[in-house]
Protein backbone atom coordinates (compact mmCIF):
# COMPACT_ATOMS: atom_id res chain seq x y z
CA UNK A 1 0.00 0.00 0.00
CA UNK A 2 1.41 3.42 -0.60
CA UNK A 3 1.92 6.36 1.56
CA UNK A 4 -0.65 8.62 -0.05
CA UNK A 5 -3.05 5.83 0.28
CA UNK A 6 -2.58 4.90 3.60
CA UNK A 7 -2.43 8.95 4.63
CA UNK A 8 -5.90 9.53 2.97
CA UNK A 9 -7.30 6.08 5.12
CA UNK A 10 -6.06 7.58 8.41
CA UNK A 11 -7.40 10.71 7.58
CA UNK A 12 -10.84 9.45 7.04
CA UNK A 13 -10.90 7.48 10.25
CA UNK A 14 -10.31 10.23 12.25
CA UNK A 15 -12.56 12.29 10.64
CA UNK A 16 -15.24 9.21 11.01
CA UNK A 17 -14.03 8.97 14.78
CA UNK A 18 -14.93 12.89 15.26
CA UNK A 19 -18.07 12.63 13.75
CA UNK A 20 -18.96 9.47 15.33
CA UNK A 21 -17.80 11.08 18.58
CA UNK A 22 -19.80 14.33 18.05
CA UNK A 23 -23.05 12.40 16.89
CA UNK A 24 -22.97 10.76 20.12
CA UNK A 25 -22.76 13.53 22.65
CA UNK A 26 -25.09 15.27 20.17
CA UNK A 27 -27.51 12.07 20.92
CA UNK A 28 -27.09 12.26 24.80
CA UNK A 29 -27.78 15.56 25.11
CA UNK A 30 -30.96 15.67 22.78
CA UNK A 31 -31.78 12.18 24.33
CA UNK A 32 -33.05 13.40 27.46
CA UNK A 33 -31.75 11.76 30.24
CA UNK A 34 -30.03 14.61 31.54
CA UNK A 35 -30.71 18.17 32.11
CA UNK A 36 -30.28 19.92 28.47
CA UNK A 37 -28.50 23.01 31.39
CA UNK A 38 -25.67 20.58 31.77
CA UNK A 39 -25.54 19.13 28.96
CA UNK A 40 -26.26 21.85 25.83
CA UNK A 41 -26.07 20.67 22.02
CA UNK A 42 -23.42 21.49 19.73
CA UNK A 43 -25.21 24.14 17.93
CA UNK A 44 -26.29 25.50 21.19
CA UNK A 45 -22.40 25.61 22.45
CA UNK A 46 -21.85 27.05 18.83
CA UNK A 47 -24.10 29.84 18.77
CA UNK A 48 -22.75 30.62 22.31
CA UNK A 49 -19.17 30.70 20.69
CA UNK A 50 -20.49 32.95 17.95
CA UNK A 51 -22.28 35.15 19.95
CA UNK A 52 -19.73 35.99 22.85
CA UNK A 53 -17.17 36.11 19.67
CA UNK A 54 -19.53 38.76 18.18
CA UNK A 55 -19.88 41.10 21.10
CA UNK A 56 -16.23 40.69 21.97
CA UNK A 57 -16.22 39.54 25.63
CA UNK A 58 -14.26 36.13 24.76
CA UNK A 59 -11.95 38.35 23.26
CA UNK A 60 -11.51 40.74 26.06
CA UNK A 61 -11.70 37.68 28.64
CA UNK A 62 -8.85 35.90 26.29
CA UNK A 63 -6.73 39.26 26.48
CA UNK A 64 -6.95 39.45 29.64
CA UNK A 65 -5.85 35.98 30.52
CA UNK A 66 -3.00 36.16 27.43
CA UNK A 67 -1.52 40.00 29.14
CA UNK A 68 -1.70 37.74 32.67
CA UNK A 69 0.29 34.58 30.77
CA UNK A 70 2.79 37.22 28.70
CA UNK A 71 3.62 39.11 31.61
CA UNK A 72 4.45 36.57 34.15
CA UNK A 73 6.00 34.19 31.52
CA UNK A 74 8.70 37.32 30.90
CA UNK A 75 9.27 37.48 34.16
CA UNK A 76 9.84 33.71 34.77
CA UNK A 77 12.36 34.16 31.11
CA UNK A 78 14.09 37.26 32.73
CA UNK A 79 15.02 35.55 35.75
CA UNK A 80 15.19 32.44 34.58
CA UNK A 81 17.96 32.49 32.31
CA UNK A 82 20.24 34.74 33.51
CA UNK A 83 19.80 32.94 37.21
CA UNK A 84 20.50 29.69 34.93
CA UNK A 85 23.21 30.89 33.64
CA UNK A 86 25.12 31.90 36.62
CA UNK A 87 24.35 28.81 38.53
CA UNK A 88 26.05 26.73 35.63
CA UNK A 89 29.14 28.80 35.55
CA UNK A 90 29.44 29.66 39.49
CA UNK A 91 29.77 26.71 41.60
CA UNK A 92 29.11 29.02 44.68
CA UNK A 93 25.61 30.25 43.39
CA UNK A 94 24.91 26.81 42.53
CA UNK A 95 25.69 25.59 45.77
CA UNK A 96 23.44 28.46 46.97
CA UNK A 97 20.01 28.55 45.01
CA UNK A 98 19.99 24.42 44.20
CA UNK A 99 18.63 23.28 47.45
CA UNK A 100 16.42 26.21 47.79
CA UNK A 101 14.94 25.26 44.08
CA UNK A 102 15.03 21.76 44.58
CA UNK A 103 12.88 22.00 47.82
CA UNK A 104 10.53 24.64 45.80
CA UNK A 105 10.14 22.99 43.13
CA UNK A 106 7.80 20.23 44.42
CA UNK A 107 5.18 22.80 45.59
CA UNK A 108 2.68 22.97 42.92
CA UNK A 109 1.78 26.58 42.09
CA UNK A 110 -2.32 26.22 43.37
CA UNK A 111 -0.90 25.26 46.64
CA UNK A 112 0.81 29.03 46.91
CA UNK A 113 -2.82 30.37 45.59
CA UNK A 114 -4.51 30.93 48.99
CA UNK A 115 -1.71 32.47 50.44
CA UNK A 116 -0.78 35.20 47.71
CA UNK A 117 -4.70 35.92 47.83
CA UNK A 118 -3.93 36.90 51.34
CA UNK A 119 -0.67 38.61 50.88
CA UNK A 120 -1.12 40.20 47.50
CA UNK A 121 -5.34 40.47 47.48
CA UNK A 122 -7.26 38.89 44.74
CA UNK A 123 -6.52 40.14 41.16
CA UNK A 124 -3.98 40.60 38.55
CA UNK A 125 -1.12 40.94 40.76
CA UNK A 126 -1.81 37.43 42.12
CA UNK A 127 -2.34 35.69 39.07
CA UNK A 128 0.64 37.06 37.65
CA UNK A 129 2.93 35.80 40.26
CA UNK A 130 1.32 32.28 40.71
CA UNK A 131 2.15 31.96 36.54
CA UNK A 132 5.51 33.80 37.33
CA UNK A 133 5.92 30.66 39.81
CA UNK A 134 5.08 28.39 37.90
CA UNK A 135 6.67 29.05 34.88
CA UNK A 136 10.60 30.13 36.32
CA UNK A 137 11.69 26.46 37.51
CA UNK A 138 11.41 24.36 33.77
CA UNK A 139 13.10 27.52 32.60
CA UNK A 140 15.61 27.79 35.15
CA UNK A 141 16.51 23.85 35.37
CA UNK A 142 16.42 23.72 31.67
CA UNK A 143 19.02 26.54 31.17
CA UNK A 144 21.21 25.06 34.04
CA UNK A 145 21.40 21.97 32.60
CA UNK A 146 21.72 23.36 28.59
CA UNK A 147 24.69 25.75 30.01
CA UNK A 148 25.92 22.42 32.11
CA UNK A 149 26.08 20.05 28.84
CA UNK A 150 28.05 22.50 26.85
CA UNK A 151 30.29 20.45 25.04
CA UNK A 152 33.72 21.53 26.83
CA UNK A 153 34.84 20.31 23.74
CA UNK A 154 33.77 23.55 21.85
CA UNK A 155 35.17 25.80 24.63
CA UNK A 156 38.68 24.44 24.59
CA UNK A 157 38.58 25.07 20.76
CA UNK A 158 37.02 28.48 21.15
CA UNK A 159 40.05 29.25 23.69
CA UNK A 160 42.47 28.02 21.36
CA UNK A 161 41.45 30.17 18.82
CA UNK A 162 41.55 32.98 20.77
CA UNK A 163 38.06 33.91 22.15
CA UNK A 164 37.63 36.13 25.01
CA UNK A 165 35.09 35.22 27.93
CA UNK A 166 32.42 37.80 26.20
CA UNK A 167 32.48 35.95 22.82
CA UNK A 168 32.91 32.87 24.29
CA UNK A 169 29.65 33.05 26.52
CA UNK A 170 27.44 35.05 22.97
CA UNK A 171 29.05 32.49 20.07
CA UNK A 172 29.60 29.13 22.11
CA UNK A 173 27.74 28.69 25.07
CA UNK A 174 24.51 30.38 24.52
CA UNK A 175 23.56 28.87 21.32
CA UNK A 176 25.13 25.44 22.65
CA UNK A 177 22.94 25.59 25.74
CA UNK A 178 20.17 27.25 23.15
CA UNK A 179 18.36 23.88 22.37
CA UNK A 180 17.47 23.48 26.13
CA UNK A 181 16.52 26.98 26.67
CA UNK A 182 13.68 26.20 24.23
CA UNK A 183 12.55 23.39 25.43
CA UNK A 184 12.78 25.16 28.79
CA UNK A 185 10.65 28.15 26.82
CA UNK A 186 7.73 25.82 25.50
CA UNK A 187 7.47 23.56 29.18
CA UNK A 188 7.69 27.34 31.09
CA UNK A 189 4.57 28.33 28.48
CA UNK A 190 2.80 25.15 28.94
CA UNK A 191 2.87 25.91 32.49
CA UNK A 192 1.72 28.96 32.44
CA UNK A 193 -1.47 28.18 30.53
CA UNK A 194 -2.05 25.74 33.19
CA UNK A 195 -1.49 27.76 35.94
CA UNK A 196 -3.08 30.76 34.54
CA UNK A 197 -6.42 28.78 34.48
CA UNK A 198 -6.24 27.43 38.06
CA UNK A 199 -5.17 31.17 39.48
CA UNK A 200 -8.09 32.82 37.62
CA UNK A 201 -10.54 29.98 38.73
CA UNK A 202 -9.19 30.40 42.59
CA UNK A 203 -8.05 33.37 42.84
CA UNK A 204 -11.30 35.22 41.08
CA UNK A 205 -10.82 38.60 39.52
CA UNK A 206 -13.99 39.79 36.57
CA UNK A 207 -11.92 38.90 33.39
CA UNK A 208 -10.30 36.29 32.29
CA UNK A 209 -11.16 32.36 30.54
CA UNK A 210 -10.56 30.66 33.41
CA UNK A 211 -12.60 32.59 35.32
CA UNK A 212 -15.89 32.90 32.79
CA UNK A 213 -15.46 28.68 33.17
CA UNK A 214 -15.97 29.09 37.07
CA UNK A 215 -18.49 32.19 36.95
CA UNK A 216 -20.84 30.20 34.28
CA UNK A 217 -20.95 27.01 36.78
CA UNK A 218 -22.65 29.20 39.10
CA UNK A 219 -25.71 29.75 37.07
CA UNK A 220 -24.92 26.34 34.83
CA UNK A 221 -24.20 28.15 31.74
CA UNK A 222 -22.69 25.07 30.66
CA UNK A 223 -22.33 26.40 27.07
CA UNK A 224 -20.69 29.11 27.92
CA UNK A 225 -18.62 26.96 29.56
CA UNK A 226 -17.55 25.00 26.95
CA UNK A 227 -17.27 27.75 24.38
CA UNK A 228 -14.49 28.81 26.78
CA UNK A 229 -13.30 25.61 27.36
CA UNK A 230 -12.94 25.41 23.18
CA UNK A 231 -10.98 29.15 23.19
CA UNK A 232 -8.82 28.23 25.47
CA UNK A 233 -7.64 24.83 23.85
CA UNK A 234 -7.26 26.67 20.69
CA UNK A 235 -4.95 29.26 21.90
CA UNK A 236 -3.06 26.47 23.62
CA UNK A 237 -2.43 24.52 20.69
CA UNK A 238 -1.92 27.60 18.27
CA UNK A 239 1.40 28.90 20.96
CA UNK A 240 2.48 25.67 21.36
CA UNK A 241 2.43 24.84 17.28
CA UNK A 242 2.66 28.03 15.76
CA UNK A 243 4.91 30.71 17.90
CA UNK A 244 7.05 27.40 19.37
CA UNK A 245 7.59 26.08 16.47
CA UNK A 246 8.48 28.56 14.20
CA UNK A 247 10.89 30.03 17.20
CA UNK A 248 12.70 26.15 16.62
CA UNK A 249 12.64 26.22 13.23
CA UNK A 250 14.36 29.73 13.41
CA UNK A 251 16.66 29.23 15.64
CA UNK A 252 18.25 25.87 16.59
CA UNK A 253 17.19 23.93 13.05
CA UNK A 254 18.80 26.70 11.21
CA UNK A 255 22.00 26.03 13.96
CA UNK A 256 21.86 22.93 12.84
CA UNK A 257 21.32 21.77 16.31
CA UNK A 258 18.98 19.21 15.96
CA UNK A 259 18.32 17.65 12.75
CA UNK A 260 14.69 17.78 11.66
CA UNK A 261 12.73 14.57 12.17
CA UNK A 262 12.04 12.02 9.98
CA UNK A 263 8.32 10.62 9.34
CA UNK B 1 44.05 13.39 43.32
CA UNK B 2 47.20 14.00 45.00
CA UNK B 3 45.83 17.26 46.35
CA UNK B 4 42.34 15.69 47.28
CA UNK B 5 44.21 13.13 49.42
CA UNK B 6 46.80 15.88 51.25
CA UNK B 7 43.84 18.09 51.73
CA UNK B 8 41.57 15.54 53.21
CA UNK B 9 44.82 14.32 55.62
CA UNK B 10 45.53 18.09 56.79
CA UNK B 11 41.54 18.88 57.50
CA UNK B 12 40.16 15.80 58.04
CA UNK B 13 39.39 14.97 61.50
CA UNK B 14 41.55 12.07 62.49
CA UNK B 15 41.70 9.77 59.73
CA UNK B 16 37.60 10.10 59.13
CA UNK B 17 37.35 12.69 56.30
CA UNK B 18 34.16 10.90 54.61
CA UNK B 19 31.98 12.00 57.40
CA UNK B 20 33.92 15.20 57.29
CA UNK B 21 32.91 15.15 53.76
CA UNK B 22 29.61 14.43 54.63
CA UNK B 23 29.10 17.39 57.31
CA UNK B 24 30.35 19.38 55.02
CA UNK B 25 27.81 18.26 52.24
CA UNK B 26 25.25 19.10 54.59
CA UNK B 27 26.27 22.31 56.16
CA UNK B 28 26.53 23.69 52.26
CA UNK B 29 23.20 22.26 51.23
CA UNK B 30 21.85 23.89 54.99
CA UNK B 31 23.34 27.11 54.67
CA UNK B 32 21.27 29.08 51.87
CA UNK B 33 17.31 27.58 53.61
CA UNK B 34 19.30 29.35 57.73
CA UNK B 35 19.77 32.26 55.27
CA UNK B 36 16.27 32.83 54.19
CA UNK B 37 14.77 31.70 56.81
CA UNK B 38 16.72 34.42 58.90
CA UNK B 39 15.38 37.00 56.39
CA UNK B 40 11.89 35.47 57.08
CA UNK B 41 12.63 36.19 60.78
CA UNK B 42 13.83 39.91 60.41
CA UNK B 43 11.15 40.53 58.13
CA UNK B 44 8.10 39.17 60.63
CA UNK B 45 9.96 40.63 63.65
CA UNK B 46 10.14 43.81 61.67
CA UNK B 47 6.39 44.04 61.53
CA UNK B 48 6.62 45.15 57.93
CA UNK B 49 3.38 43.04 56.84
CA UNK B 50 0.57 42.86 59.32
CA UNK B 51 1.43 39.63 61.87
CA UNK B 52 -1.09 37.21 61.25
CA UNK B 53 -0.26 37.25 57.11
CA UNK B 54 3.40 36.96 57.67
CA UNK B 55 4.04 35.00 61.34
CA UNK B 56 7.06 34.13 62.62
CA UNK B 57 8.86 30.51 61.31
CA UNK B 58 8.31 29.51 65.14
CA UNK B 59 4.50 29.93 65.10
CA UNK B 60 4.70 27.95 61.48
CA UNK B 61 6.92 24.94 63.48
CA UNK B 62 4.47 25.52 66.48
CA UNK B 63 1.15 24.75 64.45
CA UNK B 64 2.91 22.22 62.41
CA UNK B 65 3.59 20.04 65.81
CA UNK B 66 0.18 21.04 66.94
CA UNK B 67 -1.89 20.04 63.78
CA UNK B 68 0.04 16.76 63.71
CA UNK B 69 -0.40 15.51 67.04
CA UNK B 70 -3.47 16.41 67.50
CA UNK B 71 -4.06 14.30 64.24
CA UNK B 72 -5.70 17.09 61.79
CA UNK B 73 -2.65 16.90 59.41
CA UNK B 74 -2.32 13.30 58.86
CA UNK B 75 -5.69 13.39 58.38
CA UNK B 76 -5.86 15.19 55.34
CA UNK B 77 -2.70 14.03 54.09
CA UNK B 78 -4.19 10.40 54.09
CA UNK B 79 -7.43 11.84 53.02
CA UNK B 80 -5.51 13.62 49.96
CA UNK B 81 -3.02 10.48 49.20
CA UNK B 82 -6.04 8.31 48.99
CA UNK B 83 -7.57 10.34 46.19
CA UNK B 84 -4.02 10.94 44.48
CA UNK B 85 -3.58 7.44 44.33
CA UNK B 86 -6.81 6.41 43.30
CA UNK B 87 -6.97 8.86 40.35
CA UNK B 88 -3.36 8.00 39.36
CA UNK B 89 -4.53 4.51 39.42
CA UNK B 90 -7.37 5.01 36.99
CA UNK B 91 -5.21 7.41 35.03
CA UNK B 92 -2.45 4.34 34.54
CA UNK B 93 -4.71 2.03 34.40
CA UNK B 94 -6.43 2.89 30.91
CA UNK B 95 -3.65 5.09 30.14
CA UNK B 96 -1.20 2.25 29.22
CA UNK B 97 -4.20 0.49 28.14
CA UNK B 98 -5.37 2.95 25.20
CA UNK B 99 -1.85 3.73 24.47
CA UNK B 100 -0.85 0.48 24.03
CA UNK B 101 -3.51 -0.30 21.74
CA UNK B 102 -2.55 3.21 19.72
CA UNK B 103 0.75 1.72 19.58
CA UNK B 104 -0.10 -1.52 18.41
CA UNK B 105 -3.05 -1.05 16.09
CA UNK B 106 -3.36 1.22 12.78
CA UNK B 107 -7.14 1.45 13.22
CA UNK B 108 -7.15 2.53 16.83
CA UNK B 109 -4.77 5.29 16.56
CA UNK B 110 -6.37 6.42 13.41
CA UNK B 111 -9.30 6.61 15.63
CA UNK B 112 -8.40 7.66 19.37
CA UNK B 113 -5.80 9.84 17.88
CA UNK B 114 -7.34 12.57 17.12
CA UNK B 115 -9.79 12.44 20.21
CA UNK B 116 -7.12 12.41 22.25
CA UNK B 117 -4.80 15.35 20.42
CA UNK B 118 -7.86 17.41 21.12
CA UNK B 119 -8.64 17.26 24.43
CA UNK B 120 -4.82 16.97 25.70
CA UNK B 121 -3.82 20.48 25.23
CA UNK B 122 -6.88 22.37 27.36
CA UNK B 123 -5.36 22.68 30.88
CA UNK B 124 -6.84 19.94 33.41
CA UNK B 125 -7.92 22.66 35.65
CA UNK B 126 -10.37 24.15 32.83
CA UNK B 127 -12.46 20.68 32.46
CA UNK B 128 -13.18 21.57 36.53
CA UNK B 129 -16.29 22.98 36.47
CA UNK B 130 -17.58 20.76 33.72
CA UNK B 131 -16.62 17.65 35.96
CA UNK B 132 -18.17 19.44 39.11
CA UNK B 133 -21.70 20.11 37.16
CA UNK B 134 -21.68 16.32 35.79
CA UNK B 135 -20.52 15.02 38.83
CA UNK B 136 -21.56 16.64 41.96
CA UNK B 137 -18.93 18.34 44.94
CA UNK B 138 -16.92 16.10 46.31
CA UNK B 139 -14.55 12.89 45.84
CA UNK B 140 -16.03 11.43 42.64
CA UNK B 141 -15.27 14.58 40.84
CA UNK B 142 -11.75 14.75 41.95
CA UNK B 143 -10.89 11.38 41.54
CA UNK B 144 -12.42 11.54 37.84
CA UNK B 145 -10.56 14.66 37.20
CA UNK B 146 -7.10 13.96 38.57
CA UNK B 147 -7.48 10.39 36.77
CA UNK B 148 -8.75 12.52 33.53
CA UNK B 149 -6.18 15.03 33.37
CA UNK B 150 -3.01 12.72 34.39
CA UNK B 151 -4.04 10.11 31.60
CA UNK B 152 -2.95 12.10 28.59
CA UNK B 153 1.21 11.83 29.65
CA UNK B 154 0.67 8.16 30.24
CA UNK B 155 -1.52 7.62 26.92
CA UNK B 156 0.98 9.86 24.79
CA UNK B 157 4.43 8.08 26.25
CA UNK B 158 3.16 4.57 25.95
CA UNK B 159 2.14 4.86 22.54
CA UNK B 160 5.71 6.20 21.57
CA UNK B 161 7.05 3.77 23.66
CA UNK B 162 4.96 0.58 21.97
CA UNK B 163 6.21 1.85 18.76
CA UNK B 164 9.34 2.70 19.52
CA UNK B 165 10.02 -1.06 20.08
CA UNK B 166 12.80 -1.71 17.74
CA UNK B 167 11.44 -3.67 14.08
CA UNK B 168 13.84 -6.20 14.85
CA UNK B 169 12.95 -7.21 17.73
CA UNK B 170 9.54 -8.00 17.05
CA UNK B 171 10.48 -9.92 13.75
CA UNK B 172 13.58 -12.25 15.29
CA UNK B 173 10.78 -12.79 18.21
CA UNK B 174 8.51 -13.80 15.95
CA UNK B 175 10.95 -15.81 13.59
CA UNK B 176 11.81 -18.01 16.75
CA UNK B 177 8.73 -19.03 17.12
CA UNK B 178 6.84 -16.17 19.78
CA UNK B 179 3.14 -16.54 19.68
CA UNK B 180 1.29 -12.87 20.48
CA UNK B 181 1.10 -13.15 23.60
CA UNK B 182 4.71 -13.87 24.43
CA UNK B 183 5.28 -11.11 21.98
CA UNK B 184 3.45 -8.86 23.80
CA UNK B 185 4.88 -10.04 27.53
CA UNK B 186 8.33 -10.76 26.59
CA UNK B 187 9.21 -8.21 23.77
CA UNK B 188 6.85 -5.29 23.10
CA UNK B 189 6.02 -4.22 27.25
CA UNK B 190 9.79 -4.59 28.17
CA UNK B 191 10.98 -2.72 25.04
CA UNK B 192 8.34 0.14 25.87
CA UNK B 193 8.50 0.72 29.39
CA UNK B 194 11.04 2.96 29.55
CA UNK B 195 8.80 5.43 27.58
CA UNK B 196 5.61 3.87 30.03
CA UNK B 197 7.75 4.69 33.12
CA UNK B 198 8.08 8.46 31.98
CA UNK B 199 4.52 8.68 31.21
CA UNK B 200 3.74 7.40 34.87
CA UNK B 201 6.07 10.02 36.17
CA UNK B 202 5.23 12.55 34.01
CA UNK B 203 1.00 11.54 34.87
CA UNK B 204 1.82 11.38 38.77
CA UNK B 205 3.37 15.06 38.75
CA UNK B 206 0.05 16.40 36.75
CA UNK B 207 -1.85 14.53 39.07
CA UNK B 208 -0.74 16.29 41.96
CA UNK B 209 -0.52 19.35 40.75
CA UNK B 210 -3.75 19.83 39.65
CA UNK B 211 -5.06 17.51 42.64
CA UNK B 212 -4.49 20.44 45.46
CA UNK B 213 -6.58 23.17 43.42
CA UNK B 214 -9.42 20.23 42.69
CA UNK B 215 -9.56 20.49 46.63
CA UNK B 216 -9.90 23.54 46.84
CA UNK B 217 -12.75 23.60 43.81
CA UNK B 218 -14.39 20.15 45.36
CA UNK B 219 -15.27 21.32 49.18
CA UNK B 220 -13.76 17.87 49.73
CA UNK B 221 -14.11 17.70 53.49
CA UNK B 222 -10.93 16.41 54.38
CA UNK B 223 -7.55 17.41 52.20
CA UNK B 224 -4.26 19.49 52.14
CA UNK B 225 -5.52 21.77 49.23
CA UNK B 226 -8.73 22.11 51.24
CA UNK B 227 -6.69 22.89 54.26
CA UNK B 228 -4.73 25.33 53.15
CA UNK B 229 -8.20 26.89 51.06
CA UNK B 230 -9.71 26.85 54.00
CA UNK B 231 -7.58 28.30 56.67
CA UNK B 232 -7.48 31.68 54.55
CA UNK B 233 -11.01 31.86 55.69
CA UNK B 234 -9.82 32.38 59.14
CA UNK B 235 -6.36 34.40 58.18
CA UNK B 236 -4.58 31.07 59.74
CA UNK B 237 -1.26 32.13 58.01
CA UNK B 238 0.67 29.71 59.76
CA UNK B 239 -1.40 26.04 59.50
CA UNK B 240 -1.38 27.15 55.45
CA UNK B 241 2.20 27.87 55.50
CA UNK B 242 2.47 24.50 57.60
CA UNK B 243 0.27 22.53 54.94
CA UNK B 244 2.21 24.11 52.20
CA UNK B 245 5.36 22.57 53.89
CA UNK B 246 3.33 18.88 54.32
CA UNK B 247 2.15 19.47 50.10
CA UNK B 248 6.17 20.28 49.34
CA UNK B 249 7.25 16.89 51.64
CA UNK B 250 5.25 14.66 50.11
CA UNK B 251 6.03 16.19 46.52
CA UNK B 252 9.83 15.52 46.71
CA UNK B 253 9.16 11.67 48.40
CA UNK B 254 6.82 10.89 45.77
CA UNK B 255 9.71 11.81 43.54
CA UNK B 256 12.67 10.45 44.96
CA UNK B 257 11.31 7.70 46.67
CA UNK B 258 8.77 5.90 44.18
CA UNK B 259 10.24 7.16 40.86
CA UNK B 260 13.85 6.79 41.09
CA UNK B 261 13.40 3.55 42.80
CA UNK B 262 11.49 1.97 40.06
CA UNK B 263 13.36 3.05 37.36
CA UNK B 264 16.26 1.57 38.89
CA UNK B 265 14.82 -1.93 39.63
CA UNK B 266 13.43 -1.97 36.16
CA UNK B 267 14.95 -0.40 33.33
CA UNK B 268 18.68 -0.21 34.65
CA UNK B 269 18.41 -3.88 35.74
CA UNK B 270 17.03 -4.97 32.48
CA UNK B 271 19.89 -3.08 30.46
CA UNK B 272 17.70 -0.62 28.69
CA UNK B 273 19.13 2.67 30.07
CA UNK B 274 22.72 2.77 31.89
CA UNK B 275 22.73 3.42 35.65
Amino acid sequence: MSETTQRLRSLRRAAIALIVAATLYEAAARSGCFAPALLPTLPTVAHTLWNMLADGSIIEHAAFTMYRVMFGFLLAVAVGIPLGVLMARFQRLENFFLPLVSALMPIPSFALVPLFMLWFGIGNLTTILIVFYAATFPMLFNTWSGVRSVNPIWLRAAGALGADEHKLFWKVIIPGASPFIITGMRQAFLRCWIAVVGAEMIAASDWGLGWVIFDAKEFLNTDVMLASLVAIGAIGFVFERAVFGSIERATIQRWGMTRIAKG
Amino acid sequence: MQDAVTTMTVTGARGRPASNERWREIARNAFPFLVVGGIWEVVAWAGVFPHRLFPTLEEVALSFVQLTVSGILPHHAIETLLRLLSGFALAALFGIGIGVLMGRSRRAEDILLPLVSICAPIPGLAYAPLFLLWFGLGDVSAVLLVGFVSSFPVIFNSWTGVKAVKEIWLRSAQSMGADDRKLFSHVILPGALPYILTGLRLGLAQAWRILVAVEMLAAVPWGLGWLIFGAREFLNTDAMLAGIVVIAVIGLALEKLVFEKIEHYTIVRWGMISA
